[in-house]
């Protein structure tokens, strides 16, 4: 095998030196009646050549081919070639997490400025060196305030990523949280009255999406004086990060939750991707994660380390800030290295870009009769359209002209039928959007 | 240079400071394709208010100054590339490269999880077969390949026996976790929802199978076993815990974190656990990358799979497969979309290289455990004498009479061209010094392994200083972790201006 580094002669040889006659031997602690006789039952082994093959077999079953509308909580983004080349090299994706500190200061140095970057978007003064993702963070920053405020109750917008509520109410649900809605105006941002209604002084959180999951851009302010007038932690969870390159911080926010996935990693059906919790220095001790610190060493020179990992599981057991062990080091460094290349013009740039080619494409689709804007509220690169028919049957239409069209909102939402959410990025040509309009007005033509 | 060190000579590495004190005003890494719509103005169509100036000290660097900049970085980092690294418990063992190769194919990361299921045939494909692999390696009956990590795996786990307990009326209260455990372990409890009962372990190491039987009450919902246990030991008696746990209700989970030790030589599955999780971070090869992405896989008995976490893969009608997103009994979503796919792609990309030649694997994974066991016993000190599995666990015992500790003994591994062991675990065994040197070592990186730590408990012995003051020849040295903690810098701030005086 390949992989194995040890001739038959050398595993006799060590065998000897061990002093056992067969393999088998060192096995012996395994009682009999369990240890496996025949041979698994699993294909291969197969050359590298046919490991390929394998997959390239299976990613001609997958969309190659297809114009997607679709973001949702996951964007189609240019990334640098470099980008690749620097995470494929063997000293960052083949280290382990750096607790030897004199030996991987490659990687803390990289970490440390992955904080710096996401301080530097957020607006906010710490951030951590990644979570799973987005709606993991989203969670933890909920525990998070929850740990700080000692308050048992949670007001998320419904206007949050679905996917990102369930699994709040995942942890919630075992950890006597209790999470309760706040509903959307018709401009599709949160209603600031219902908000002000429900919110009592037993509330940990108030959690709000922006650009939220209709694309809407929240206005902060309201909502922020009105959680923090109740003594709760204003949460805001950014799905697409790249609006910060145009969109102002959550400025007013006590804990942003940030998905990381926009910053040079591949859609790759859902992960990974990384989670990034960012907060007030305040709030350090009760963050959630790893983090890496600046120091000196014993000769005075400039060092990282991870530190106060007193908050951690492998220290706390079980008083520990949260269970997380691992953190998505190798994403994170990609966004590191995609923001860098990309600076500060380059992030501005694309998000101008988004924005442009958003508004051009929400204007094609309205000479579409029949096509209505929906939401009024400012947008980024998503927004939400209703259409006179249903969106999964248009989206049928669609895919025979190789589209896949938006997504239909009224499965996560079911008072929205009808309604699709529309995302283009600087990777979706102007051909591909009048494209879409055309093929979107023949589909609506069509008798049914 | 002292000539025992045989697998290492000084090079020059280059200084690099913060990426941030490189830039420049005006200087760019990357250019988009010119705009081909016309350009909004953001002002208007955002709103002034939410329009956003520049983000201040963001970096201006080109691209030849980024590609430089973490290249010098990564010169500063051991990795498996470079060498052997025995960290115990985190089987480094090598990340095939095919496996990044695959991950990244048009059609595989390219693809949106929310994309049309007709048109990701080819994904679901990966994940039924890589669920199927992973089912006849444990011998479970259903599986998650959800959770997005280890601790992300024990806990959906531990969601999955909470929901079957509740929906039999009661969830009970407690979780028995020996000391000899992860740190993970208890941690994950309490988010559960659970308190935690430490159970001691008897003086070989194992569980106390007596006293557990004393401490499984009605009140207690599983224990939590690692096996082979963190001192590489397999847990002789787990059939029997199964029962003893059974016989009143509870279940038992296994940490699959040492699975290395067992993947085609036993099955859990057999050994009655009900349900565990698999790292294939660890055990299935894909990269640590320096901390993650990793993927915990949870597989199960049958009395389990109705709670399994959404969204469930299901085979319809002619083969077809569908991500499904309700199920009545699940406990919920763990995590957004379908899991890491990409770290999912890698493990099944490795076990189609081995087949069902994975059991060699294994077998050189203990061979070089033993061997290295065999040839430092005495050396230093084995506090367990069972026989070891894929890691071995010695004591600074020894050198200790000398003032030399096991982190200075790491420590001074890396003089030696090697990353250090695991020290600070398992907590039973203090000093431990915890040896797992995977299945992807030659029996010279072997030999050359117990060479230097031979070689280093001879200094610990005549000159202890050298040992305790190590690493002397690292970029940097020992870091100051106590004043890192005490006045915490977690990101570059701008100088502010100096004054004359300063300088």
């Amino acid at each position: 095998m390949r992989y194995l580094p040890k001739s038959p002669a050398e595993r006799q040889e060590m065998l000897a030196a061990i002093g056992a006659k067969s393999i088998d031997e060192l096995f012996s602690s395994i009682p009999e009646r369990f240890r496996l006789r025949e041979a698994l039952n699993i294909p291969g082994p197969y050359s590298e050549t046919e490991v390929i093959q394998y997959f390239k077999d299976r990613a001609a079953e997958n969309s190659n081919g297809y114009t997607s509308f679709l973001g949702a909580g996951v964007y189609n983004h240019l990334r640098s070639v470099v980008t690749d080349v620097i995470i494929q090299r063997g000293e960052f994706l083949t280290s382990y997490t750096p607790y030897q500190a004199e030996i991987t200061q490659g990687t803390l140095q990289a970490i440390f400025e992955f904080q710096t970057l996401m301080c530097q978007l957020t607006g906010q003064e710490v951030a951590n060196a990644s979570m799973y993702d987005g709606s993991t963070a989203t969670t933890e920053a909920v525990l998070m305030a929850e740990r700080l405020t000692s308050r048992r109750r949670v007001l998320v917008a419904r206007s949050v990523h679905p996917e990102y509520r369930d699994v709040l109410k995942t942890y919630a649900k075992n950890s006597g949280l209790r999470v309760e809605e706040i509903p959307f105006t018709t401009s599709g941002t949160v209603d600031a009255r219902a908000l002000q209604a429900t919110l009592k002084d037993d509330v940990a959180a108030v959690v709000v999406q922006s650009p939220n999951f209709f694309g809407a851009i929240e206005s902060y302010a309201t909502l922020a004086d009105f959680t923090h007038a109740a003594g709760a932690m204003f949460v805001v969870a950014i799905a697409e990060g790249v609006s910060l390159g145009l969109v102002k911080p959550p400025a007013e926010a006590d804990i942003v939750a940030m998905e990381g996935q926009s910053f040079g990693l591949p859609p790759s059906y859902g992960g990974p991707f990384a989670g990034v919790i960012a907060s007030r220095d305040k709030f350090v001790r009760q963050m959630p994660g790893r983090l890496a610190g600046q120091t000196t060493d014993s000769e005075g020179q400039r060092g990282f380390v991870l530190t106060l990992a007193t908050r951690e599981q492998h220290i706390r057991r079980e008083k520990a800030t949260s269970n997380i062990c691992t953190n998505q080091a190798l994403c994170a460094l990609a966004a590191t290295v995609h923001l860098t290349l990309l600076g500060k013009e380059g992030l501005r740039e694309m998000a101008e870009q988004n924005l442009s080619k958003a508004q051009f494409a929400l204007s094609e689709l309205l000479k579409i009769s029949g096509v209505r804007r929906t939401f009024d509220a400012p947008f980024f690169n998503e927004f939400t359209v209703e259409l006179p028919r249903s969106v999964k049957l248009v989206n049928a239409e669609l895919l025979r002209e190789k589209i896949i069209g938006p997504l239909a909102l009224g499965t996560a939402y079911p008072e929205l039928t009808k309604r699709a959410l529309v995302c283009v990025t600087e990777t979706t040509t102007r051909a591909e959007m009048e494209r879409f309009a055309g093929a979107l007005k023949r589909a609506l033509e069509r008798p049914i | 240079m002292n000539s025992k060190i045989k697998k290492a000579l000084r090079h020059t590495n280059q200084k690099e400071g913060l990426i941030f004190e490189k830039s420049s005003p005006g200087k760019r890494a990357f250019e988009l394709p010119p705009l081909d719509v016309p350009a909004a103005d953001p002002a208007r169509a955002l709103g002034a208010n939410h329009r956003r100036a520049g983000i201040e000290g963001f970096p201006e660097v080109s691209e030849i100054e980024v590609l430089r900049h973490f290249t010098r970085l990564s010169t500063w980092n051991y990795a498996i590339d470079l060498g052997m690294y025995p960290l115990g418990s985190c089987t480094m063992k090598y990340n095939p490269r095919v496996n990044e190769f695959v991950a990244r194919l048009d059609g595989i990361a390219t693809e949106h999880p929310y994309q049309p299921q007709e048109l990701s045939q080819g994904c679901l494909k990966i994940l039924r077969l890589l669920e199927e692999c992973l089912l006849e390696i444990t011998a479970m009956d259903a599986i998650t390949l959800q959770p997005a990590a280890g601790a992300h795996g024990e806990m959906t786990g531990l969601l999955l026996i909470r929901a079957y307990l509740g929906k039999q009326g009661n969830p009970r209260k407690k979780v028995l976790i020996p000391d000899s455990a992860h740190g993970t372990n208890p941690a994950t409890a309490v988010i559960a929802g659970y308190e935690v009962e430490n159970i001691k372990s008897e003086s070989h190491g194992q569980i106390d199978v007596d006293k557990l039987r004393d401490l499984v009450t009605g009140d207690v919902a599983a224990l939590m076993i690692t096996n082979p246990s963190t001192l590489g030991i397999f847990e002789q008696r787990i059939p029997e815990i199964a029962e003893i746990l059974h016989a009143k209700g509870a279940l038992l989970y296994m940490d699959g974190a040492n699975m290395n030790a067992l993947t085609g030589v036993t099955r859990p599955g057999d050994l009655g656990v009900d349900v565990m999780h698999l790292n294939l971070h660890k055990t299935f090869s894909t990269p640590h990358g320096g901390g993650g992405p990793g993927a915990g896989p949870v597989a199960m008995k049958k009395i389990l799979e109705p709670f399994r976490p959404v969204p469930i893969l299901v085979e319809k009608e002619g083969g077809r497969l569908a991500l499904e997103p309700v199920r009545p009994d699940s406990i919920g979503r763990v995590k957004a979309f379908a899991g890491n796919f990409g770290v999912l792609v890698r493990a099944l990309a490795y076990i189609l290289a081995y087949g069902p030649g994975v059991r060699q694997a294994t077998e050189d994974a203990v061979l070089n455990a033993n061997y290295i066991r065999k040839h430092l016993e005495g050396v230093y000190e084995l506090p367990y004498s069972l026989p070891s599995m894929h890691e071995v666990v010695f004591s600074d015992a020894i050198q200790k009479k000398n003032g030399v500790n096991t982190v200075d003994i790491a420590k001074r591994l890396i003089d030696y061209g090697f990353h250090p062991y695991t020290t600070a675990f398992p907590l039973i065994v203090a000093g431990a010094m915890m040896i797992e040197p995977t299945e992807s070592e030659s029996k010279e990186e072997c030999d050359l392994f117990i060479d230097a730590m031979k070689a280093i408990a001879e200094e610990a012995a005549t000159k202890p200083e050298i040992v305790k003051t190590a690493p002397h020849t690292t970029r940097v040295r020992r870091l100051d972790e106590v004043g890192a903690a005490r006045k915490p810098i977690l990101r570059w701030k701008p100088a502010a201006p100096r004054s004359e005086a300063a300088d």
